[in-house]
């Protein structure tokens, strides 16, 4: 049977882990980028600085943040799982199973997260307490 | 992605070059993972005490930042903070530019780009920690 030439990063769990650590550490490093900037009206004036922070209590914004948390997520438990690939001697071995293993932990992290994070931008568009 | 022999796909030449003589790309790939470790405790502490502890973002203003930076214990934990991950970020977009940037002239101009933005964004935010004045009306 001829060989069907490919690349060594086609498909598949190991690509596709690959793909979403690039995409969520370019999101991270951008977002980190704005931050550093609103955060420095600090020395500007308290209300600038107010006017700005108001910004992330507002429900869009607060939903965007759950986004940020789980990219932030993902990036530091793959970036583990990377880090055993590399230097745990059955690593390689289990790359899969430990993607999957990740991939629950953020689950299980995320549910309370998005609870605890969104709780009160329900509450203000839903009535409540 | 064409190289091939007998089947078995084979690595490409990395595209970010060895410079000269040093082991920089070593460097580079342990930075990156020593620093992604020290991060994972930073960044996550930093996001669970900002946006879901004592109700989260919804405290932060800047009275809160004042409370905070009064301390040197917050003082330090931001400053690594902000360094490492600029660090880590700056030198993931490194290589992510060595990977897809196809012209020589888009490559340089983007590096030189990124190298100006880590460079601004940490001074600016070494400055601003340093420098906070709780008072500034």
């Amino acid at each position: 049977m001829a060989a069907i030439p490919r690349s060594l990063y086609r498909g598949r769990e190991g690509m596709w882990s690959w793909v979403a650590h690039r995409i969520t550490g370019v999101a991270v490093f951008f977002f980190l980028f704005v931050h550093v900037l609103d955060t420095a009206l600090v020395r500007v004036s308290p209300k600038d600085y107010n006017a700005v922070i108001d910004s992330y209590k507002t429900p869009i914004v607060n939903f965007l943040e759950v986004g940020l948390t789980g990219a932030v997520l993902f990036h530091a438990l793959n970036g583990i799982r990377l880090i055993l690939v590399d230097f745990w001697s059955k690593g390689p071995k289990y790359h899969r199973v430990m993607l999957w293993a990740i991939s629950a932990l953020w689950i299980v992290v995320m549910i309370p997260g998005f609870y605890f994070m969104t709780k009160h931008t329900f509450e203000q568009m839903f009535g409540g307490k | 992605m064409t190289d091939n022999q007998n089947g078995v796909p084979v690595l490409l030449r990395p595209r970010s070059q060895r410079s000269g003589r040093t082991n920089y790309e070593l460097y580079s790939w342990l930075f990156m993972r020593i620093s992604g470790i020290i991060l994972v405790f930073l960044v996550l502490g930093h996001l669970f005490i900002m946006n879901i502890l004592d109700g989260g973002v919804q405290r932060i203003n800047f009275g809160f930042v004042a409370g905070r930076w009064a301390s040197p214990f917050w003082q330090i934990w931001d400053l690594l903070q902000l360094w490492l991950a600029m660090l880590h970020g700056g030198n993931g977009l490194r290589t992510i530019i060595n990977d897809y940037a196809e012209r020589e002239r888009t490559r340089k101009i983007l590096q030189y780009l990124l190298i100006f933005t880590v460079i601004f964004i940490v001074l600016l935010g070494t400055l601003v920690i340093f420098t906070f004045d709780p008072k500034i009306s």
